[in-house]
């Protein structure tokens, strides 16, 4: 099977070759023949890319320990699930996931556009075929997932073993949400080449018209979809698994994962501009080859160690592929730019400050600060190295000086920008559309004070998510409204039909509601407690309003760990609430110890208690216990978000207009002023 | 020409409040690399520095007192005592002969840690080569 698998990803790298050369002799001579054959070389390298991996996968399904892969991953005692995980517990079977994961897309794009575009997707084909060349060197030549275990024998040779067990996967990643954080993550990463793939298709091939955002605006979605989901289920593994009480730690590796959706959200957000006014294109298509760019640079920055993390400390050399890789594709974007600019020449001038242009130009502004910032703080050992000699980090209070007032900056757009109008927005139309949510916002910010926070990020985050949430409720309750007129259905069923006629625009509104209910949850850490103590049988803590009684610990063995577990009663206010088990694990394989943190989560706050270790004079344990208000909200507006996007990618249900004799009056002109018309246009005004 | 202006006076303004903030967070966070061998041979104002510094954690060494953990750290031959005496748990990867990255200062000889990081179990590394309890032994 491993011969087999070895062999399928060879093919794939020839096919790959193949679609690439192959591909730029059908664009030069436009012969049919080739244009058909390097399509269908492009889908066999995805169909032999899939073989490979379904193989590599019966290796570890079949425990077969001959495979060097698989003896460092994975042992008989592994639950299936963890099986199928232990494919991207390592570097060379992960590179094999990304490819995986990129022939999908890839796949789907060759397919569903094998009749259509005629034009572009030769070019498409190319491109892709291109970086699937680079990820199959690696897979390949570089970092092989399907060596076979050798140890040095007589005479300098190498001599193939085989192992009666491996050693096992890595206890950390014995987690379910292990399991599915990095799929999601790779699912966004990899998504993120179809758009580039097109944008850089459509500068080379000058394709007219906007035609190429229409047809990746999907694509896009849904890789920032996956790549927001990947991001926050990190954030929630961190959390709920590692046990230091935080959920971002502004880590070099999860930055890497942050700047791709930094630049994706701003391409996301500027490509309505030039659809609508055709403005912005050359920003457009920096936007989407620097998301692309920072894909790449994001999982050379995991992988190679140039900078040190928590992730990655040690040094490999895997990593000058990637700036090899990273340096060609950026000549490429810039010698395609430099020659076709001219292609790009903005339709439309800005004309007002008041407008929903310069939202949109503010909200690129700030989100590609924000990039610049948390990109440079990243590689700044590196930079500073180099140009001074001494290595030097910089941490937390820097990212979070810089992001927090563009967060803000950034919810404030969110909730202004929908309701300006194009071009210029008018004193009245200001007037009628913010008067309230200005006022609700303003009243929430004033009830919070006086309640008592006074933190004053905290308080202007509130505010604004008041106003935001308002300015999204009344969009809704206007276009409810109007449909209700005709078809006298309730608020809620019209908001739905309402949704249901412009799912880009309505799902986008639920998308930012769910980023306002991400926000309240991150405004809670300025009000986090935490308190620490060594604790016997009997003795208690307090925290907040809850009480914590240890009344007793226990030692528990299992199939591959010892489980020590306390028994911590919750009281409030003198009632018991429930019992807690945070724990510490002790896996056999290697020795490593675990943390099962024990968390009460409720809408208010979560109640998170760890065991953080034994004191070294008595052995008692110590009980390390956090009050940190508000984080279910971000969970819980992460789902919010993903649902969004899913309605935003549902096609428009049309609505269908019956017109009705001559005695009925003229019906009501609709929302800002458009007149009915048999269907819908997608966007507004 | 006007509004011209009043978008560059807004973009500026934005700009400049955002590079400040980042001039004032690094200043409050920069932190210096150093090796062990570097180290000794720091002089002056550069030994107050708040720095970080890699190393391999001696076999053995590792003392837990009340509020303090105490360990020697191992690199490139030197080696540097060390006391942890931050309040949170020590990360579940610190054991004996994990690679460890300590934040602090350098006291009296010692080195005061405030944050220890230690190596996770991680996927990328390089085989660091043969010993059977982490990865394969197989040609790299």
């Amino acid at each position: 099977m491993d011969v087999f698998g070895s062999f399928a990803l060879i093919l794939a790298f020839i096919c790959a070759v193949y679609a690439f050369g192959g591909g730029i002799a059908a664009i030069i001579t436009r012969h049919p023949l080739l244009v058909k054959s390097t399509r269908q070389a492009g889908i066999a390298t995805c169909c032999l890319i899939f073989i490979a991996t379904f193989s590599l996968e019966y290796l570890f399904f079949s425990d077969n320990f001959s495979a060097a892969y698989v003896v460092a991953h994975s042992n008989r005692a592994l639950a299936t699930f963890y099986k199928v995980a232990a494919l991207w517990a390592g570097q060379e079977g992960s590179l094999l996931f990304w490819s995986f994961l990129l022939s999908i897309y890839v796949f789907s794009v060759l397919i569903a556009y094998r009749k259509k575009n005629g034009e572009l997707m030769p070019y498409v084909g190319v491109i892709l075929a291109g970086v699937q060349i680079f990820f199959l060197t690696l897979n390949n030549f570089v970092a092989s997932p399907f060596k076979a275990l050798a140890v040095p024998g007589a005479h300098g040779a190498m001599d193939l073993v085989a192992r009666a067990d491996g050693n096992g996967l890595t206890p950390l990643l014995q987690y379910p949400e292990m399991v599915i954080h990095p799929p999601n993550l790779y699912s966004g990463y990899t998504g993120f080449t179809i758009p580039f793939a097109f944008a850089l298709a459509a500068l080379l091939a000058r394709y007219p018209g906007e035609k190429w955002i229409h047809l990746t605006r999907k694509w896009t979605m849904i890789a920032w979809c996956f790549q927001t989901a990947g991001i926050l289920l990190g954030a929630h593994w961190a959390y709920a698994v590692l046990g230091w009480g935080g959920y971002w730690g502004w880590d070099p590796v999860e930055n890497a994962s942050l700047l791709p959706w930094l630049t994706g959200t701003a391409f996301l957000h500027s490509v309505m501009m030039q659809e609508k006014r055709g403005m912005m294109k050359v920003w457009n298509v920096w936007l989407v080859f620097s998301t692309f760019i920072l894909c790449i640079l994001g999982t050379f920055l995991t992988r190679s160690g140039v900078v040190s993390s928590v992730h990655a400390f040690a040094q490999s050399s895997i990593g000058s592929w990637f700036v090899g890789f990273l340096v060609l594709i950026f000549t490429v974007c810039l010698v395609a730019y430099l020659k076709n600019r001219d292609y790009l020449q903005s339709e439309n001038q800005l004309d007002a400050i008041v407008s929903r242009e310069s939202s949109f130009l503010f909200n690129n502004l700030i989100l590609l600060v924000s990039c610049i910032a948390v990109l440079s703080g990243t590689l700044f050992p590196v930079l500073s190295e180099a140009v001074s000699g001494s290595k030097i980090n910089v941490g937390a209070p820097f990212f979070n000086k810089v992001n927090i007032p563009i967060g803000l900056f950034l919810l404030f757009l969110t909730g202004v920008g929908p309701l300006l109008a194009w071009r210029k927005t008018s004193v009245e139309s200001l007037k009628r559309n913010f008067a309230w949510p200005l006022m609700i916002g303003l009243l929430a910010g004033a009830v919070i004070f006086a309640l008592g926070y006074r933190e004053i990020y905290s308080l202007v985050c509130f505010s604004l998510c008041f106003f935001v949430t308002a300015t999204i409720v009344m969009e809704f309750y206007r276009g409810a409204k109007v449909i209700r007129v005709r078809s006298s259905a309730s608020y809620l069923t019209s908001a739905i039909e309402l949704t249901m006629r412009n799912t880009r625009r309505y799902g986008g509104y639920i998308v930012h509601m769910g980023m306002v209910l991400v926000f309240i949850g991150l405004a809670g850490a300025a009000f986090n407690q935490n308190v620490q103590k060594e604790m016997q049988p009997g003795s208690s803590i307090e925290l907040g309003k809850y009480t914590l009684v240890l009344q007793s610990f226990d030692s528990k063995p299992e199939a591959n760990y010892t489980g020590l577990r306390l028994n911590v009663e919750v009281f409030v206010d003198h009632k018991p609430l429930m019992m807690l088990y945070p724990e510490r694990r002790i896996f056999e394989t290697n020795g490593e110890t675990g943390t099962m943190v024990a968390i009460y989560s409720t809408l208010r706050e979560d109640l998170y208690v760890v065991y953080a270790g034994q004191s070294p004079d008595t052995k008692l344990p110590v009980i390390h216990a956090y009050l940190n208000p508000l984080v279910k909200w971000i969970w819980f507006g992460g789902v919010i978000v993903v649902f969004g996007t899913l309605v935003a990618l549902l096609p428009n249900r049309r609505a269908v207009l019956v017109l009705s004799g001559a005695k009925q009056p003229a019906p009501e002109p609709l929302v800002h002023g458009m007149t009915p018309s048999a269907t819908y246009r997608e966007g507004h005004d | 020409m006007k509004k011209q202006a009043k978008f560059g006076i807004g973009i500026g303004i934005i700009v400049v409040s955002l590079a400040c903030l980042a001039w004032l967070g690094y200043g409050e966070s920069k932190t210096y690399y150093h090796t062990i061998a570097e180290l000794q041979s720091l002089k002056g104002a550069e030994l107050s520095h708040r720095m970080r510094v890699g190393g391999t954690v001696a076999a053995g060494s590792i003392r837990r007192f009340t509020g303090r953990v105490d360990f020697v750290l191992e690199g490139e031959g030197k080696s540097l005592p060390v006391s942890y005496v931050g309040s949170d748990p020590l990360p579940d990867t610190f054991v004996d002969k994990s690679q460890a990255l300590v934040e602090g200062r350098p006291t009296d000889g010692r080195f005061v840690a405030e944050v220890v990081q230690a190596k996770c179990a991680s996927k990328y590394e390089a085989a660091p080569g043969g010993t059977v309890a982490t990865s394969s032994t197989a040609t790299k």
